[in-house]
């Protein structure tokens, strides 16, 4: 590992970015230019910017990951091994920034939690916040249970503790673990359901136009926001089941 | 452009290789003993001179305490977590070494840290390829194993650099390998290579598409390999001839080094025949002699190779793929020989493996193949590109000792995160940052890379200070780190404290004593130049004997050029290349007027009739005077 003392900011001067490429001084296309093939210096922009998509979350991944070739063939650090060291200190920072935002915007939920991200709301800070607060008291992080979970997570809560517990023992009930396989895929089948209702958010976040209100968005962003966490308190759930299983 | 020419070198655990380009495909650079392998094998000889190669391996078993093998395994890695290789292999540490100090090995009186060991080995492959070039080498291309982490990397380069190359690039030996396959293929779909070497195992699996080689998952372990098949043996061996001979070996390492031998010549025996005999001489006139199966070999090594499966399974999960989505597996490393390893590839990924590339030598192949991407490409390498993946997950130790992963494994290099630090009291101008490489939740488990302060931070009430800390995984795989404070936009001083590995202070003091080395390696050189003059200058004297031109000289002349060339034979057998000069000047003081005669004569010759062509002045002039021989050079 190397330090840089380096603190100067990566990103160009947002006046800079208007102006022609840096090389030859002709027009240019945003990350390297269309005319000479030039790493141009980073600009700030979000992972949509980059890849000149709108803030829409219905993308066409296949697309993605064609954009995604094209750039890396223009970008890479490898193709700049020659360059002079400003050119390669872009190129790696380009390209950083292009497999970070592939990498995000790929994945149908990284894409959606990076989104909420943007829109302002501070989903991962807040669980995280949160998960080191619990970890840190050395208690089990609560999570709210989601109201229409409540009743079968307490019955599921209950036979995996009774599991543990005859395993502690040695002992073995069949019908127990048949119980509790069945719990475990009703909720596979919700976590299943889950993705199909987030892609009706999508499609409603997608419908807005660009002048709806804060408070229009704000709605559309709090129903993710809600199906993001069930989806990850089942995921848990999940989770917890199969090392009870395994134990 | 010669002084662009970039080589791609294979610094392996048991053998290393240096390969480039030549026109369209690939080729390795012999050494100079005509072989493509360089055993990594360094010795101290008798007059304290490194020794690298095949040349090298007769002091494993001679003088096993100035010789030393398998250094990769100890790159990177502090004291703390070598017991074990320390109980299998015959590393001697450097009897002062303190804990958390870098690593040294004794060769003979002296020490040298894993780094500056692996740089003799490079600067052997440097040597060569020179020898190949006629001319300097002073760019490379390194691979390293996928599974490396970062202190093992950056100790990789720090190897390179002592050795007096610029490394262009480190590349994945799986990956590499993928490349040199991909070169004869052309085509798209999904990969998996299997590569068992000798003390690293890999596994990657990879999407061809128009050129693009994209690592999608990457896993292993970078302690496991034909070495641990090899130790087995070896343990076998010496309890049985505890048992048989009433002998306890295991304290005299020359024949420890002896039944290694056997061992590895045995076990290479197995791949191709049903069975083998291990035969060693022993101390007391003692002999051990063992029939060993295919079969009982096999199930000796079954738990070793079962080590493979689990990387190979998470790979795939990761992957998000089932075997019957591989398109094709390769298998490279010396180990994949082994047809018990072919089988379980076979059974794990349920198809046949490629088996058409010499595992010895495709990843070296596939470096040289980067070198030439990175080299600007040619036809064979158009729009080939390399999307490599970082193997493990990058965090930082968060509240209560946990690991907080902000780059996670198997994501596309370069890659970065970007994390905000703030301060918890008042006017605190310090904050301390753990970073750390693992998959384990708690940070005492993963592998500590650097822990360092983010100081001078202005003094503000408690939280105000926003600092920014990028992470910057390079396509090394090595870290980079910058901060920043954005309140006040002031720089934040950073002080690193590496875990593992060197200074570049010491990196750059290594370096100076490799010209120490590189010095005797020119001086050498010098006496072995001066050598080949004094008998090119004898060869024409015995001319020059043979010819009328002799006979016109007085008998004193005669004697003193007698006494001179007896000078120079005697001369010749020392090391002083000066003194060998002189006495080669000398001579060709005393027999200029023997030239003199002899150019006479072929003038006069051809006078007497022949045209000046056929008077042949070429051959005049070798029979001529001896310092224009000498002048060629």
């Amino acid at each position: 590992m190397t330090i840089e003392s380096n603190t100067t900011s990566s990103l160009a001067n947002p006046a800079e970015a208007a102006a022609g490429c840096w090389s030859c001084g002709t027009m240019r296309a945003v990350h390297f230019c269309s005319s000479c093939g030039k790493v141009q210096p980073p600009r700030p922009v979000d992972y949509f910017m980059f890849f000149a998509l709108p803030r829409k979350l219905n993308l066409d991944t296949a697309l993605l990951e064609r954009e995604f070739y094209e750039l890396s063939r223009k970008l890479h650090p490898d193709l700049c091994a020659r360059a002079d060291k400003r050119e390669q200190e872009w190129s790696l920072e380009q390209s950083s920034l292009l497999n970070d935002a592939y990498r995000t915007l790929k994945d149908p939920i990284k894409r959606t939690e990076y989104l909420l991200r943007l829109e302002g709301v501070e989903l991962e800070e807040q669980s995280k916040t949160a998960t080191e607060k619990a970890r840190a008291t050395g208690e089990i992080k609560k999570q709210v249970v989601p109201p229409d979970l409540l009743e079968e997570v307490f019955e599921l809560n209950m036979q995996l503790e009774e599991l543990r517990m005859q395993k502690k023992l040695g002992e073995d009930d069949p019908a127990l673990i048949e119980e509790i396989g069945k719990h475990k895929l009703g909720l596979e089948e919700k976590y299943e359901s889950l993705s199909k209702e987030l892609k009706t958010d999508w499609d409603d976040w997608d419908r807005l136009s660009d002048d709806a209100t804060e408070e229009v968005r704000r709605r559309v962003c709090d129903k993710m926001v809600d199906l993001l966490n069930r989806r990850s308190y089942i995921r848990n759930l999940v989770r917890d089941v199969n090392e009870a299983l395994e134990i | 452009m010669s002084s662009d020419r970039i080589v791609g070198i294979d610094l392996g655990t048991t053998n290393s290789l240096v390969a480039f380009m030549q026109g369209e495909s690939p080729v390795v650079i012999p050494g100079e003993d005509g072989l493509n392998l360089v055993p990594s094998v360094v010795a101290l000889d008798e007059r304290d001179q490194i020794i690298v190669g095949n040349a090298a391996r007769k002091y494993l078993i001679e003088t096993p305490e100035r010789a030393v093998y398998s250094i990769k395994r100890l790159m990177g890695r502090g004291l703390e977590d070598i017991r074990e290789e320390i109980q299998l292999f015959p590393f001697r540490l450097a009897p002062d070494l303190q804990a958390g100090e870098v690593l040294r090995i004794s060769l003979g009186q002296q020490t040298f840290t894993p780094p500056e060991i692996s740089a003799f080995i490079l600067r052997q492959l440097k040597r060569n390829a020179e020898r190949f070039f006629n001319a300097p080498v002073t760019k490379a291309v390194i691979t390293v194993p996928a599974y490396f982490n970062d202190a093992q990397r950056q100790a990789t380069k720090d190897a390179g650099r002592i050795a007096g190359l610029e490394v262009l690039r480190l590349v994945n030996e799986p990956t590499a390998a993928s490349l040199a396959y991909g070169l004869d293929k052309k085509q798209n779909g999904i990969v998996a290579v299997y590569d068992l070497g000798g003390g690293t195992f890999d596994i990657s699996i990879l999407k061809l598409h128009d050129g693009i080689f994209e690592v999608i998952a990457t896993n292993g372990d970078t302690h496991l390999g034909g070495d641990d098949i090899d130790n087995l043996l070896i343990r076998i061996a010496i309890d049985d001839i505890r048992g048989d001979a009433n002998l306890d070996v295991s304290r005299n390492s020359e024949v420890v080094a002896t039944i290694r031998k056997a061992v590895i010549e045995a076990k290479i025996a197995l791949s191709s025949s049903p069975q083998t005999t291990l035969d060693i001489e022993l101390p007391q006139g003692k002999r051990y002699q063992r029939e060993i199966t295919r079969e009982q070999f096999e199930q000796l090594i079954q738990p070793i190779i079962d080590r493979t499966v689990g990387p190979c399974k998470q790979a795939l999960k990761d992957a998000g793929l089932k075997p019957p989505q591989i398109d094709e597996v390769v298998l490279v490393g010396g180990s994949t020989r082994i047809p018990k390893v072919r089988a379980l590839v076979e059974e794990l990924f349920q198809r046949k493996p490629h088996t058409d590339l010499n595992p010895d030598e495709v990843v070296a192949l596939g470096a040289a193949v980067q070198a030439n991407i990175l080299g600007g490409g040619s036809e064979a390498t158009e729009n080939m590109l390399l999307l490599d993946v970082t193997p493990l997950s990058l965090g930082i130790e968060v509240a209560g000792g946990v690991t907080d992963k902000i780059i996670l494994r198997n994501s596309t290099i370069p890659a970065s995160a970007t994390q905000y630090y703030t301060t918890q009291i008042d006017g605190q101008a310090n904050v301390a940052i753990h970073v750390l490489q693992g998959e384990r939740e708690l940070a005492k488990d993963c592998r500590s890379l650097a822990r360092f302060d983010l100081k001078g931070i202005p003094p503000m009430t408690a939280g105000m200070p926003r600092i920014e800390v990028k992470f910057l995984i390079d396509a090394n795989g090595i870290l980079h780190v910058s901060a920043r404070e954005q309140r006040s936009g002031k720089e934040s001083e950073i002080e690193v404290q590496p875990s593992y590995g060197l200074t570049d202070d010491q990196v750059e003091g290594m370096i100076l004593d490799s010209f120490d080395y590189a010095e005797e390696d020119f001086r050498q050189r010098q006496v072995i130049e001066a050598r080949n003059e004094t008998d090119t200058i004898l060869a024409a004297l015995e001319k020059g004997k043979k010819s009328p031109a002799w006979g016109q000289l007085t008998g004193d002349e005669k004697k003193k050029i007698a006494k001179l060339e007896k000078a120079l034979i005697q001369v010749k057998a020392e090391d002083d290349h000066g003194a060998i000069r002189k006495a080669i000047d000398a001579l060709n003081q005393g027999t200029m007027r023997l030239a003199e005669l002899m150019m006479d004569t072929a003038v006069s010759t051809a006078l007497k009739g022949k045209t000046m062509d056929q008077a042949d002045m070429g051959e005049g002039s070798e029979t001529g005077h001896p310092v224009a021989r000498a002048d060629f050079e």
